[in-house]
């Protein structure tokens, strides 16, 4: 008896967890309805005219660039090639390059391929912003000035064999992966009927586009990945409007949402809808910028005096939600080079004032910020911060702007204080170079930041060739920023999507949460469009 | 009739011109261009290169007057230029957007006449009665409530709540897909429309013409049919006209609202964008159907009503 009763326990557990195992293994076929959430429609159908994360939504479904992204290694990974060589000094990169990748149309991608988009690329008459990633490679700039009608550091050994001779030894992954640098077939790419109709080595051919409603997509069976992609079809729809996305998500008419503040505290507290959440802190800070030409910011003691002032956790409570995570300086906490040991500034408005009268501005001051309506990272935060900062005797006044006009004044210098939101990853070395005194404040030194002993850990970082040691010296570098305080550092973004409880595959990817592999997400069967 | 119509046409050509300079030196004396504008949301930012060579491909690096002088010499031969963003011709981005505005303007204004005319019609010739606060509370209800919300509301009972309709988007152009930002855009038309209405019907009810007409022993139907819809047809056709612009201008919110892909969402992104060329395109369109709508009223008009002389 008592054998018996086990036999069928065990019989009942191996069939329960065999059902466990079928429901998490992918399921081929359906349809998966994503949405693009950072505006009312695409650019159009060339990604390398366009480097907005909106357009690399869509091509990240046709395209692929000689590098991927791993979301949860988090680091670059090679895409189209099989090996790379790379010599000693770390300036030759020789691939072996994949022989199993195929266009659309059914041609199998050569070395050809990547040098006609590169060299296409860096066609100054074009003005690609994707020109900026391409510039790594050596000569390329001799194109972009037409001096020059091929890159010098690009050379085919044979049809799947690729050598490139960069200009400085970094690691190239990180700009070969972007989208603005997918590869284009080079023949066909030329031709009238490409421009509306892309072809690429993606998981998914494109299909339909509707100008300002839906791009839609079919598997393509020769992707170079075994038994990839999942689903049938993909429809991305651009929906910017975050209230109208929460019914449509609410009526399961798209699968997935991207999230903002109010909806993430909506959602968090549904029993039902808090399941299905995905959450990564992205590479992004989101920080109030001092100009040191303005007298009272040049000094060190008064940047820090504001960074004490703020309470940063009651904003990000009560403003932000929740949906963000205190930034600990310039790194964010999904940095390779993030160090935990660092706490954000304490809320000390004491400290702030000793500091302040220490710096000889203990009758306080006054400063102007500019800000876009940005709910996150724009007016509503600095008004926050307005009595905050008036405890301490600072007088702040806000100049509302648009977002161009912000990035065209910070670029220009033409500021007291500003409020942005700043791309901080993936590679640190390249985030942290933002604070190279040799960085021009049209670039990323948008604070003019100089600092002598950071300069010489940087450079220390680039040529250290031991990952651990040249994180270790990032580390030091970014406390150094940290310390010197060129920014009120308020928050990393915490992205949440949330998705329907039949879409699987989903990847926290810290890049930007938006930007998925659709090759790994499957629908099951409990979906509306299943079949 | 033929004189008065090119004459029309002809009185277009100075205002969209002076639109198109309007436009124009707005655009050239706010800050910001297209290359600032990517990336100011933080992501994927431009290099200075870049941002360098896109003005100079964009001629904005030119003076205001040589790149003026230029944008209406394209203009005569109907070249609106190319969109910064698309690097397609203005033209082609604007036909593939003008179908679905001009579905969801017909469809706004289909709605608005279907019911407003009825209900001003019915509030006027029964004045006072309960027919006719309802009719006027509606009204006033309808001008008053912001169109964003009134989407959104209606969102939540007819796709959230009751499933009867898709909440968003052009689907494959059927008519499951209008009926929401069409009611949502056609509502203030409506009550506007219903109010114009029942005020002309209540001033020609009460005018000579038509006591003479009752007196006279005309039969009510007859009266209504022959003095008093045919008076009151001039001001409600001009109401309607009118009604068109306000339209045009609202369709930007209902469009971002409902994803439809009109021209309005169009434009919205553009002056976000700085995209200038369609944006001006844009507003030319939108400037150029109200024009030609007003016009063809304004003929109609002078058809019902041989009062109104062409000159």
């Amino acid at each position: 008896m008592i054998n018996r009763f086990l036999m069928a326990a065990t019989t009942a557990l191996a069939l329960s967890l065999t059902a466990g195992a079928h429901a998490q293994e992918p399921r081929d076929g359906g349809t998966i309805r994503y949405t693009a959430a950072y505006g009312p429609s695409f650019a159009g159908l060339d990604i390398h005219s366009t480097n907005r994360t909106q357009d690399a939504i869509w091509a990240m479904a046709v395209h692929r660039g000689l590098y991927g992204w791993d979301p949860v290694a988090k680091k670059p990974t090679l895409e189209l090639a099989e090996s790379v060589d790379v010599s000693d000094d770390g300036l030759v990169y020789t691939y072996k390059l994949r022989d199993d990748a195929y266009f659309h149309n059914g041609r199998k991608m050569t070395a050809d391929d990547i040098i006609w988009t590169y060299t296409d690329i860096m066609d100054g008459s074009k003005a690609y912003p994707g020109a900026r990633y391409i510039r790594l490679i050596k000569g390329a700039e001799d194109v972009e000035s037409g001096k020059a009608k091929t890159i010098s550091g690009l050379k085919k050994i044979d049809d799947h064999t690729l050598e490139i001779t960069l200009t400085e030894p970094v690691e190239p992954g990180y700009y070969l992966n972007q989208m603005t640098t997918a590869i284009y077939p080079a023949k066909e790419a030329q031709e009238k009927g490409f421009a509306s109709h892309p072809i690429g080595l993606g998981p998914f051919k494109f299909e339909e586009y509707v100008p300002g409603s839906r791009m839609a997509f079919s598997r393509f069976d020769k992707f170079y990945k075994k038994d990839l992609p999942h689903a049938d079809k993909l429809v991305i729809t651009p929906m910017g409007e975050a209230s109208a996305r929460n019914v449509a998500f609410r009526n399961q008419e798209i699968d997935a949402s991207i999230l903002g503040p109010v909806q993430y505290q909506t959602y968090s507290a549904d029993p039902e809808l808090s399941k299905n959440m995905v959450e990564v802190a992205e590479y992004y800070t989101r920080v109030m910028g001092f100009n040191p030409g303005y007298e009272p910011f040049a000094d060190k003691r008064v940047r820090q005096a504001i960074n004490y002032a703020i309470n940063t956790d009651l904003i990000i409570k009560k403003l932000a939600k929740g949906k963000a995570y205190p930034a600990a300086g310039w790194l964010p906490p999904s940095s390779s080079a993030y160090d935990k040991s660092m706490k954000p500034y304490a809320y000390d408005p004491d400290k702030a004032k000793a500091l302040l009268k220490e710096a000889g501005y203990g009758d306080g001051f006054e400063f102007e910020v500019i800000a876009t309506s940005n709910e996150s990272w724009g007016v509503p935060i600095i008004e926050a911060i307005v009595p905050m900062l008036a405890k301490v005797g600072i007088k702040v006044t806000i100049k509302p702007v648009e977002g161009s006009v912000l990035s065209e004044s910070v670029r220009a210098g033409k500021f007291q204080a500003f409020m942005w939101s700043l791309e901080t990853g993936p590679d640190p070395l390249a985030a942290l170079k933002c604070f190279d005194s040799s960085t021009p404040q049209s670039a990323c030194n948008y604070t003019k930041f100089d600092n002598a002993e950071f300069d010489k850990l940087l450079e220390q970082a680039g040529n250290e060739k031991d990952q651990t040691k040249r994180i270790e010296t990032l580390q030091k570098a970014n406390k150094i920023v940290y310390d010197e305080a060129p920014y009120w550092f308020y928050n990393c973004n915490k992205a949440v999507m949330a998705y329907q409880p039949w879409l699987h595959g989903l990847q926290a990817n810290p890049v930007d949460l938006a930007l998925q592999n659709y090759e790994d997400i499957w629908v099951d069967d409990s979906s509306p469009v299943a079949e | 009739m033929l004189q008065y119509l090119v004459r029309r046409i002809v009185q277009m050509i100075p205002i969209l011109l002076a639109v198109a300079l309007l436009i124009f030196v707005v655009f050239s004396v706010i800050p910001g261009t297209f290359a600032s504008s990517v990336g100011a949301d933080g992501r994927g930012m431009l290099d200075d290169k870049v941002i360098e060579r896109m003005n100079e491909q964009f001629g904005l690096n030119d003076p205001v007057y040589v790149r003026f002088g230029q944008y209406v010499l394209d203009l005569m031969q109907l070249d609106l230029g190319d969109s910064f963003r698309t690097r397609r011709p203005v033209v082609e981005e604007l036909a593939s957007r003008a179908l679905p505005t001009l579905r969801l303007i017909a469809g706004s204004m289909l709605f608005a006449i279907v019911i407003g005319l009825p209900l001003g019609f019915l509030a006027a010739l029964k004045p006072g009665t309960l027919l006719d606060s309802v009719s006027m509370v509606t009204a006033v209800s309808g001008l008053s409530i912001p169109k964003f919300w009134l989407g959104l509301l209606m969102m939540f009972l007819f796709a959230l709540t009751l499933g009867w309709l898709p909440s968003f988007g052009y689907g494959s152009g059927g008519l499951r897909h209008l009926i929401l930002p069409s009611i949502a855009l056609g509502v203030a038309p409506m009550a506007l429309l219903a109010r114009t209405t029942r005020a002309a019907v209540l001033d020609i009810l009460n005018a000579d013409f038509v006591r003479t007409a009752r007196s006279k022993g005309m039969s009510e139907i007859r009266v209504v049919r022959w003095h008093l819809v045919r008076n009151a047809l001039v001001i409600v056709l001009t109401t309607i006209g009118l009604q068109f612009g306000t339209v045009i201008g609202e369709a930007v919110v209902i469009e971002q609202l409902f994803s439809w892909p009109g021209i309005g969402s169009l434009m919205v992104d553009s002056v976000t964008l700085r995209d200038i060329p369609v944006v001006q395109g844009c507003i030319l369109v939108i400037v150029l159907f109200f024009l030609v709508v007003n016009m063809l009223i304004d003929v109609l008009c002078a058809i019902i009503d041989p009062r109104i002389k062409y000159d």
